[in-house]
């Protein structure tokens, strides 16, 4: 499951035996094409700079699963979801999505693929409702009522009219998960997506990573913080 | 809950419109560089000499300069502010093609900043004496002109964007390239002043403004993908 050459500690953990309880699904949440869905990695380096980033990182990742990734700041977890995003080329390695290496079909991968950076990509000039209807409408046809229910369900339905610049910086990253859960991809890397929530998103976060991946999808999210999840299949992988 | 995918087409025309919808929260970027133009014109004739056969004789040119300083500026503004708030890197892992997406920026930006120069021109011209009948040529080849400005500058514009200095060196790359817009633009609005058939010079523009519309938008697409990384 996890090949790495000397130096790399990869550790993955398999819970397995924990609390199965699914928690409801999101209606709103378009269906994930959970079959033959893994994402592989395999002997990835990455270079920052002069700096040796990621030294030969393998792993691989199948449908249901969800893998938290730790590590101190600065060893690589950023790069690495951004390398896993396409926004970064290995120097070395293949990243394979369903078996393909992911050079291959760009588009087609980015359309199995939810991304959330640092950044929220939110507009701030645009109401939350029209950046939501921008972003979700570019992948899949969705009529402002399921956008609604989204923003409702992330607790920021009272907010879907005014402009984002306005909204606290928990509220915006509310909407901004409310873009990855309209996305209808299989594959989220959510990179610190819990910054700015307070306790109960926290939890709402959590639940619908859960939920993902009891859909059948993958979750790949970088986290300092303990997140306890009553998924399926929590691993974690130690970037060091 | 099954979902259609969206057309590229589509996808090119909510771009359009989130785009218009953003300057039009925002004058300030309509605004600015027409404002800018009509400065920079004001400038000539304050240090030349403000004699009207001098004025008439370098109207086209001033025109031109302006309109070409002023689109300079406003190109700056294409892209930055979707990379600082990271909606540029959605754009790419949006699942459609980046080129045809990036081309509806571009013309939305030049819709925002180009079309505004197209209707002060006229203004210009006639501060500085120019005949009548050269208005719908100086329009027209302005028209033309941005346009192929907008699309050579929205490859320099992707490609500056990683660097702190980004607005020098955008210009530094991107002024060369559009030298022949000048050329024939300026070219055009002076036969047309004189009186002249400007359909020469307006036709190679026109030419100029296909080319880079078949070729830029991949160009930009590619000098994107190597900025964000």
């Amino acid at each position: 499951m996890c090949e790495t050459e000397p130096g790399v500690r990869v550790r993955l953990r398999y819970d397995e035996g924990v609390n199965l309880h699914r928690p409801p699904l999101s209606e709103c949440a378009p269906e994930v094409e959970s079959a033959g869905a893994t994402l592989a990695v395999e002997r990835l380096h990455l270079w920052r700079g002069q700096r040796h980033v990621l030294r030969g990182l393998g792993f691989a990742v199948h449908g249901g699963e969800f893998v938290h990734l730790k590590g101190p700041n600065g060893c690589g977890k950023t790069s690495l979801l951004r390398a896993l995003a396409g926004f970064l080329w290995p120097e070395e390695g293949v990243i394979r999505w369903r078996g393909v290496p992911v050079s291959e079909d760009r588009d087609g991968y980015a359309a199995d693929l939810a991304y959330l950076g640092h950044e929220n990509a939110l507009k701030g000039d645009l109401t939350a409702l029209e950046n939501l209807r921008f972003s979700t409408n570019l992948r899949t046809r969705t009529d402002d009522a399921t956008l609604h229910r989204t923003l409702e369900e992330l607790g920021v339905g009272r907010q879907a009219d005014l402009p984002v610049r306005v909204l606290s910086a928990g509220q915006k990253r509310r909407v901004a998960m409310a873009r990855v859960l309209l996305s209808g991809a299989t594959l989220w890397l959510l990179d610190e997506p819990f910054t700015n929530l307070d306790v109960a998103g926290v939890a709402d976060f959590a639940r619908l990573i859960a939920a993902h991946a009891a859909r059948g999808g993958i979750a790949l999210v970088t986290s300092h913080a303990d997140i306890e999840l009553d998924a399926g299949r929590v691993r974690e992988l130690v970037v060091a | 809950m099954r979902t259609r995918p969206t057309s590229i087409l589509r996808a090119s025309v909510l771009v359009l419109r989130r785009d218009l919808a953003l300057a039009f929260r925002r004058w300030e970027q309509v605004t600015h560089p027409v404002v800018f133009f009509l400065m920079v014109a004001t400038l000539f004739p304050l240090a030349l000499d403000p004699k009207p056969s001098l004025l008439a004789d370098i109207a086209a040119g001033v025109v031109w300069v302006s309109a070409l300083l002023s689109s300079m500026l406003a190109l700056e503004t294409l892209y930055r502010s979707d990379v600082d708030d990271g909606t540029l890197e959605q754009l790419t892992l949006s699942g459609q093609p980046l080129a045809p997406l990036l081309l509806a920026k571009t013309v939305t930006h030049w819709l925002v900043s180009g079309v505004p120069l197209v209707l002060a021109a006229p203004v210009v011209g006639l501060a500085f004496g120019a005949g009548d009948a050269s208005y719908g040529v100086l329009m027209t080849s302005i028209a033309l002109g941005t346009g192929v400005l907008s699309l050579i500058g929205s490859v320099g514009a992707a490609l500056t964007l990683g660097s702190r200095r980004g607005s020098v060196l955008l210009s530094l790359l991107v002024l060369p390239l559009v030298m022949p817009v000048l050329i024939f633009g300026a070219r055009a609005t002076d036969l047309a002043m004189h009186g002249e058939a400007a359909g020469g010079p307006l036709w190679l523009l026109g030419a100029m403004l296909i080319l880079a519309l078949t070729l830029t938008p991949f160009a930009a697409a590619a000098a994107l993908r190597i900025s964000l990384e």
